[in-house]
């Protein structure tokens, strides 16, 4: 038997003279591990389970829509009136992923572990959202994908059918990042109020649902202008009178009418959708100015 | 280079509750000992070194910038332990190191491998690929020292290091940070309420109390002027002290022992002379290291 060539040292400890990557390739880190933990990508198995399962669902109802249009020749929805109808899946998605993405972090105490490095408290906070902006769009943009995809391969016009497809679609994806960024500012600032899990989803069901018999009440009530402005008191009323008023053509269709009737205060509800947004990034920010500094 | 330099540094929560009251210190690289008792403003100081916190008034240096006006700079080059918990309990360690490298702005595969060096140095092995919640308490602890190592800093911050350790678990904790101050030629600040702990393995001790300055030097310039030697008869005690008092040794009496300071051989040589004359029976005579301990037991009611 010959003998053992190979030997272990141990070579003590390394100094690091290579590069150091700067604030934006940090961000970027931070932002891409937000992504991947929003689908419970490298996480355990039961992070992965509702991710996946809103994921399916949508999936799956985008595939039938699509195998209804070609078989009946009908659209039943189009790419727009799409997200509107999985507003509620959106709510939920939210309520699970934005909890998982900050209350966590709040929980653990591991934000003075980032806090004391290079990365900006803001960009902290940043990343995360935009993590929970992107997941949220490809959540809704994803099938909408899937549906374009099905159209344009069944169309009978040929290249022209295609394009007109392809505008429909634009105007849906645009809608569907509507949705995406208000849900998930006023998602992830409620989810940053608290470290229980729980709670934050609890909160956040409670904003974007409590408020919608509030809405109810108001476009009941006798004045006109009163009912038009209804939809200003829920965050997925907002959304749709924004759509209502700027995607006119796409969302509303035919025989259908919205279920927000916006009248004449279209950019009333663009403007307040704009605050409502920065609104929450600037509490958002604020929160983690002060968290975790004692 | 001067590694930390505070000068009249002060900070108070809220204009009522004052953390540290016109602290000026400077300190050399090495391991440095930061001492007090709870409350004393230890972790308030780490934190304005970080620049996590704003100083109320006065100025403050770190590795030659400033936390205050460049908090990125400061903490590139330091690494931080926190006393708390702060692990995410469903994360591995090599998961969390590698991530929180990353955000050190270490490239991906860097952080990959510099996590698991860091995670070998501090003694975690097979177990890092485990979920942290599993861990006993020193691993946590270990985990913790080993974020803060990971993007090779040139100090490190431990605050409370050895909290919630048993004592084989503080020794092993002890040895790896002196190891890391003395091998991997990096500067540590370690902060403890435990004297006798950081006494151990720091060159440089600093002792604030009620976020004063209560003292600030090398270990070895406290220890050597402290040395004294006990002495122990098994009677006639207050006869050699008042023998003793007569040579001009400062004598002090701790219960049967007569405590005298060493100031050379001489004073050996004195005590026995004046035993001998008194023909008493010497039980006992040896040099006792005193510990920093007691040097501060004695000083702080004469400063008082």
């Amino acid at each position: 038997m010959p003998e053992p060539t190979g030997v272990i040292h141990d070579i003590g400890y390394q100094r690091y003279t290579g590069p150091r990557l700067g604030r934006r390739h940090v961000f970027g880190a931070l932002y891409l591990h937000g992504l991947r933990t929003a689908f419970g990508l490298g996480r355990t198995a039961k992070a992965k389970i509702f991710p996946w399962l809103v994921v399916g669902i949508v999936t799956v109802t985008a595939a039938a829509l699509t195998a209804v249009r070609t078989q009946i020749g009908q659209v039943l929805l189009t790419y727009a009136q799409f997200a509107d109808a999985m507003s509620w899946l959106v709510i939920f998605f939210v309520a699970v992923v934005a909890p998982e993405l900050v209350s966590r972090d709040l929980r653990s105490g591991v934000l003075p572990l980032y806090f004391s490095r290079p990365l900006p408290r803001g960009d902290y906070a940043l990343a995360k959202l935009a993590a929970l902006v992107t997941a949220l769009w490809l959540l809704l943009g994803g099938p909408q994908l899937v549906m374009f995809l099905g159209a344009a391969f069944t169309t009978k016009t040929g290249m022209r059918g295609v394009w007109n497809e392809l505008l429909d679609l634009l105007p849906g994806l645009l809608y569907a990042g509507l949705w995406a960024v208000v849900f998930a500012s006023v998602g992830l600032l409620v989810a940053s109020l608290t470290g229980k899990r729980a709670f934050a989803a609890g909160g956040i069901v409670a904003v974007f649902l409590m408020t919608t018999p509030i809405v109810g009440t108001l476009s009941i009530m006798p004045s006109r202008t009163v009912n038009e402005l209804a939809g200003l008191a829920s965050p997925s009323t907002l959304v749709q009178g924004v759509g209502a008023w700027a995607l006119r053509d796409w969302l509303l269709t035919g025989e259908q009418s919205a279920g927000v009737s916006v009248g004449r205060f279209g950019p009333v509800y663009a403007a307040a959708a704009l605050l409502l947004v920065a609104g929450s990034i600037v509490l958002l920010l604020a929160r983690y100015r002060k968290v975790a500094t004692r | 280079m001067t590694l930390i330099a505070t000068e009249s540094l002060t900070k108070t929560y809220g204009g009522r509750v004052t953390a540290l009251a016109d602290l000026t210190v400077a300190v050399e690289p090495g391991i440095i000992g930061l001492v007090g008792a709870n409350g004393a403003g230890k972790s308030t100081l780490i934190k304005i070194l970080l620049g996590l916190l704003a100083p109320t008034s006065g100025r403050v240096r770190v590795l030659g910038l400033d936390p205050t006006t460049d908090p990125a700079a400061v903490r590139a080059r330091v690494g931080y332990m926190p006393e708390h918990d702060a692990l995410p309990p469903d994360l591995s360690a090599a998961e969390l190191v590698t991530h929180l490298a990353r955000m050190s702005g270490l490239p991906r595969t860097v952080a990959r491998e510099r996590a698991s060096e860091a995670l070998r140095h501090v003694g975690l092995y097979e177990e890092r690929y485990r979920p942290v919640g599993g861990y006993s308490t020193g691993m946590k602890q270990r985990v913790k020292l080993a974020q803060a190592l990971v993007h090779d800093p040139d100090l490190l911050l431990l605050d409370e290091p050895t909290n919630g350790l048993d004592p084989a678990g503080r020794d092993a904790m002890l040895a790896l940070v002196h190891r890391i101050g003395t091998e991997f030629g990096i500067s540590v600040l370690v902060c403890s309420h435990l004297l006798g702990e950081v006494e151990r393995i720091c060159d440089t001790l600093v002792a604030i109390d009620g976020g004063r300055l209560l003292r600030a030097d090398h270990i070895a310039a406290m220890t050597s002027a402290t040395d004294v030697l006990a002495v122990e008869v098994s009677e006639g005690t207050d006869d050699l002290a008042a023998r003793l008092a007569a040579l001009d040794l400062p004598v002090r009496r701790e219960g049967r022992l007569l405590l005298v300071p060493l100031a050379d051989d001489g004073t050996y040589d004195l005590i026995l002379g004046a035993v001998a004359e008194l023909d008493l029976p010497l039980h006992r005579l040896d040099q006792r290291r005193h510990r920093v301990a007691e040097l501060f037991a004695t000083r702080e009611p004469s400063n008082a």
